[in-house]
């Protein structure tokens, strides 16, 4: 086992300061750099496709680049379509969802706000983000392999993954790279899971109690006791997937399988194993990406509230009950997928009973609205815009989890319209709200408030624009993963489509304004005070940004709750959490 | 990034000297290094002592799912094919188990010699280092009887069960592996000329140690039920 | 700003709800015996989910309208009644649409799943291999060939890879591109794919099933009313998925007789 935290002394050097560092904020913020550069890559992928589903004849200049074969002329062929799909839901979902609102976030703030100088486990913690990195160059390698990138799809359902280059093209070479790939990254997640969790056990300051953690860390934890468990299951799942294409082995490939006129060498194995490994670890994954966004806009809207939610304690426990419940709702994913029907009625139970503490958490963010004094912030408007999509994408999960309205509704973009708000957009909210919110303490500087709020009215407006619409076409029994629609009762839903279309290449562009705002506060923003939200938490503590060990060497001690906000007699209407001062409170958390 | 960053502390070294522990047991909390800015009397225990718990819950979890992928796979297709399990596997667990008890008179001799106690540093690495030995020869038997399976044709894609006794012995020997760098680790902390090595480094490359024994135990089990 | 923010989420979720509410792009018309039931079961979750989430907005509307931007003087004040009320109004509000959709719901469910097929039901096997779906009739004896992988090809047309020299039962089977289904009967699908996973999706019918590698499924269904019906493939299958499609075809029991006797005669 690695050294406990701040073993390491101050870093020496440019590799050792901010390439291989063992500064849990440097990681972080590695892992931030990390995520971004998947998102546009991943976002750039989704124009492509969203551009091809309405304009297929018309050549987009300039993509025969990335891919001769895929793209002849800049016109997108069905094949490289699926390829453009598979690598934008694999960099989202892995690369996005799991390392910005978790890796990044958590790894910068965790120590601090428990009033730790580091991650439990330094090296480990660095190479953590390095194992992540890796796995990137692999997934990104699929593009320049001869056959290109897979199009199995995120989901890379058995035998169509596991049979090789007979099933299509990408599925050689380049699913070879998506497993490898993926199995890298289980190993760096698990890296990271233990350390977040021996961190928040072990390295809290001194009354630092479990119940005075911020929500934000608590969020952490929680997602890193669910993906300590997920990621142990994928691995292995990966490894018999690449053993399966690569060593000719038969763990998900049946036999008698006649694949371009060859009769498959394989025997007995089965395909639901591979969907029931990969959705066991699929489903806690949604929770992955969404629980720290939940965290990080609970921390950041009672800051704006000026005011702690109703209840600390409903609120840990509902994202609790959410991790726990994760793990037995996997098959909900898989009612029509011949798995035995009573099944999907044991699996439907749970998953309905998911909504609970997720209805319980909407409750209390609303009912604490209710009396605050909120203040309005790019960081609060996009904590609130959470709210707002989170709801709008955890009702139409009531729908699919109904296995009768799952009949009709499976497959279809009402499925894709579902997962994108409730997982892709609104985590990126959190992720967005967070930006705003901790980048001054992270860069030193001050971001544009007004950019801010005309990205987050143009990311808000359009991610309705774009999302809401695929519920409608889902409704009318448009199928997704079609790289075109030739079939008579879809392409009368091609107006719906061009409005989406032109819906996701503005939201898109606006996202240029975040970048912009994000680099040109990073180098010539104005200096950000030490606390300049006036918050509570032990973050705002230290300068900005914070030393390499966080405290200066003194080691903080804890007297409050998280959010003494609004307190009746005090000083200023906040007390840190370090803070001596003694207040008969008023507000109760 | 350097705004208002101060200037870092200067560390000084502790010196080695132990000190009371507060979990009883075994040893005591006396030989930590030098450098530690988290020395506070009112801490929780060492961060390893939890990580390798949490650690030890996802190794157990991803041989679970390879488990229930044994069981769903054997229901799902009719070349279920039994095979001869090597004998030399036997020998192997009881290679195992033997290198479990070394590493407990080897962790009394480090922890009795950190506090003083009578026992010398090479008593110490001796017991270390037959736990090394035990471990090298139950890896090279694992090899033997992977060697053995395969003069009797059986490979890796021979039928499933072949697969899944390569995937489970394979994946249960790499740990291995990583357990014996533990071990190693743990020997060079301890013949530094200073002594380094943390009770707690001790304790949880044992813990991990004895976990690879009790799940190699477990997968005999399953190979011997299932394959 | 916040009054700005509430005016934007409420217009949104109006919005939102407009085509909902209109039934602009709702699922077509139901041509199944099963299918009402799961109708009324979308029909009452689309007005549980509408109703929160309309209700959800609103309220999230209200507040940010009325609270945004009270500086340190104004009184702050907790919701009446706090947390507590709250939890039991999920509790109550959320459980009582599990008990109504979930427990009674699971009815549609089970006409599909839980209900053996009639004994006179039409048997028809249908096979899904990239990129087309081909049907096969037991033909006069009643009884499929078995089929043989290692006997397709695709070339000869023997899309299910018969054997009629050594298979008495495949000589008299018919094969064909589309699936004809006579009116009001039973038809019993019995699924097999060739190659990877694929699905058999028909909107009016309200049928979806996957077909999966190695285990051999069947779903059942009646059409009741005639006509022809898009059959679509929902589970991606390869570079031609979105264009896996064939033709369902409800026909009256004596142009069904007829078809089948035109296509054993070919």
């Amino acid at each position: 086992m690695s050294e406990a935290a701040a073993h390491h002394g101050p870093p020496q050097g440019f590799i050792r300061k901010y390439v291989f560092s063992l500064d849990h904020k440097i990681i972080g913020l590695q892992y931030y750099g990390l995520a971004l550069v998947a998102v546009f890559v991943g976002m750039f992928l989704s124009w492509l496709m969203r551009f091809h589903l309405v304009w297929p004849n018309a050549a987009i200049p300039g993509l025969q680049l990335l891919s001769k074969v895929g793209a002849p002329g800049g016109l997108i062929t069905p094949e490289y379509y699926l390829s453009l799909l598979t690598m934008h839901g694999t960099l989202m979902v892995f690369f996005v969802l799991t390392n910005a609102p978790f890796a990044a976030f958590g790894n910068y703030f965790l120590p601090i706000q428990i009033g730790a100088e580091d991650m439990a486990f330094p090296r480990f913690n660095m190479m953590s983000f390095w194992t992540t990195f890796v796995a990137f160059v692999v997934l990104l390698a699929a593009f320049v392999v001869p056959d290109g990138p897979p199009i199995s799809g995120w989901t890379a359902y058995a035998p169509l993954s596991a049979i090789g280059k007979d099933a299509g093209p990408g599925l050689d070479m380049g699913q070879n790279l998506w497993g490898i790939s993926i199995a890298i990254f289980c190993i760096a997640s698990l890296l990271g899971s233990l350390n977040f969790i021996a961190t928040t056990l072990d390295l809290r300051a001194k009354g630092m109690t479990l119940m005075r953690m911020p929500l934000s860390t608590w969020a952490w934890f929680v997602t890193s006791c669910i993906a300590l468990l997920a990621f142990a299951v994928l691995l292995p799942a990966c490894l018999l997937l690449v053993l399966d294409r690569v060593a000719g082995t038969s763990f998900f490939v049946p036999a008698g399988l006649v694949v371009s006129d060859h009769l498959q060498p394989h025997s007995g194995g089965s395909p639901l194993l591979w969907q029931h490994l990969f959705w066991f670890f699929g489903h806690p994954e949604v929770y992955i990406a969404i629980l720290p966004a939940m965290g990080i806009v609970s921390h950041i809207l009672i800051n704006s509230m000026r005011k702690p939610l109703l209840s600390h304690k409903v609120v840990i426990g509902s994202m609790m009950a959410i991790g726990f419940l994760s793990y037995m709702v996997w098959g909900h994913h898989m009612f029509l997928s011949g798995m035995n029907p009573f099944s999907a009625l044991v699996f439907s139970f749970p998953t309905l009973m998911i909504t609970i503490p997720a209805t319980v958490l909407t409750l209390i963010w609303l009912g604490s609205l209710y009396g605050s004094r909120l203040q309005i912030t790019a960081a609060s408007l996009f904590a609130l815009g959470f709210i707002s999509m989170f709801v709008s994408g955890g009702v139409s999960g009531f729908f699919l989890a109904q296995p009768s309205i799952d009949i009709y509704l499976h497959a279809t973009y009402f499925v894709v319209g579902h997962f994108h708000l409730v997982m892709g957009v609104a985590a990126i909210f959190g992720v967005f709200a967070g930006t705003y919110f901790w980048m001054p303490k992270m860069t030193g500087r001050m971001m544009n408030e007004t950019l801010g709020k005309i990205h987050f009215w143009l990311s808000f407006v359009g991610a309705y624009c774009i999302f809401m619409p695929f519920h409608y076409l889902g409704l009318a029994g448009n199928v997704r993963r079609y790289s075109s629609f030739v079939d008579d009762f879809m392409a009368p839903l091609m107006p719906v489509h061009k409005f989406i279309t032109i819906a996701a290449l503005c939201t898109g562009a606006a996202q240029l304004i975040f970048l912009y705002n994000l680099i040109h506060s990073r180098f010539w923003g104005p200096p950000a005070p030490v606390n300049p939200w006036n918050a509570t938490s032990l973050e705002w503590t230290v300068p900005s940004p914070p030393p390499w060990n966080n405290f200066g060497g003194v080691h903080p001690v804890v007297y409050h709750d998280p959010y003494q906000y609004s307190v009746e007699g005090a000083k200023e209407d906040f007390i840190m959490q370090n803070s001596p001062e003694q207040v008969k409170t008023t507000v109760r958390s | 990034m350097a705004t208002t960053v101060p200037e870092p502390p200067v560390i000084k070294p502790q010196p080695y000297m132990p000190s009371p522990g507060k979990d009883g047991g075994g040893g005591s909390a006396g030989f930590h290094g030098g450098g530690e800015l988290r020395a506070v009397s009112d801490r929780s225990p060492e961060p390893a002592r939890t990580g390798i718990w949490v650690a030890l819950a996802a190794i157990a979890m991803a041989f679970a799912a390879l488990t229930s992928a044994l069981i769903v796979r054997q229901g799902s297709g009719n070349d279920w094919q039994h095979i001869l399990i090597p004998r030399i596997l036997y020998l192997n667990s009881a290679v195992l188990v033997l290198s479990s008890v070394t590493l407990e008179w080897a962790r009394k001799r480090v922890a009795s010699y950190s506090r003083g106690e009578g026992a010398t540093r090479s008593e110490a690495m001796q017991w270390l280092g037959a736990t090394l030995a035990l471990g090298l020869i139950f890896v090279a038997g694992q090899y033997l009887a992977w060697v053995q399976l395969r003069s009797e044709g059986l490979y890796l894609a021979t039928n499933p069960n072949s697969s899944f006794f390569y995937v489970l012995t394979a994946v249960h020997a790499i740990h291995v592996l990583g357990g014996l760098g533990g071990l190693v680790r743990v020997m060079y902390l301890l013949s530094s000329p200073v002594p380094v090595l943390r009770k707690s480094t001790m304790d949880s490359t044992s813990y991990y140690w004895h976990f690879m024994g009790m799940l190699w135990i477990y997968l005999l089990f399953v190979v011997w039920l299932k394959l | 700003m916040g009054k700005f923010f509430a005016v934007t989420v409420a217009i949104i979720a109006i919005l939102s709800a407009i085509p909902i509410v209109m039934n602009y792009w709702g699922p077509p018309a139901d041509i199944s015996t099963h299918g009402a039931a799961i109708d009324d079961q979308l029909h009452e979750t689309m007005w549980e989910a509408g109703v929160s989430f309309l209700a959800a907005q609103l309220v999230l509307a209200l507040f940010v309208w009325q609270f945004a931007g009270r500086g340190r003087n104004d009184k702050l004040k907790n919701f009446p009644g706090g947390a507590k009320w709250l939890v039991i109004a999920a509790f109550l509000f959320v459980g009582t649409e599990i008990l109504a959709l979930g427990v009674i719901g699971q009815k549609a469910w089970a006409t599909v799943y839980f209900a053996a097929p009639d004994k006179d039901a039409v048997t028809v096997q249908a096979q899904a291999g990239q990129f087309a779906f081909y049907f096969r009739y037991p033909g006069p004896d009643g009884k499929f060939g078995t089929p043989r992988p290692d006997k397709i090809d695709e070339g000869n047309q023997n899309f299910f890879g018969l054997d009629p020299e050594n298979d008495v039962a495949s000589r008299d089977d018919i094969v064909a591109g589309e699936l004809a289904v006579p009116v009001n009967r039973q038809v019993n699908l019995l699924m097999h794919s060739k190659d990877v996973g694929h699905s058999f999706y028909v909107r009016e019918l309200r049928i979806q099933q996957d077909f999966v590698p190695g285990l051999d499924l069947a779903v059942h269904f009646t059409a009741t009313k005639t006509g022809q019906y898009e059959i679509v493939c929902t589970q991606l299958c390869g570079l031609g998925h979105y264009n896996m499609k064939a033709y369902l075809n409800v026909l009256s029991q004596e142009d069904f007789d007829k078809w089948l006797k035109d296509k054993s005669a070919q």
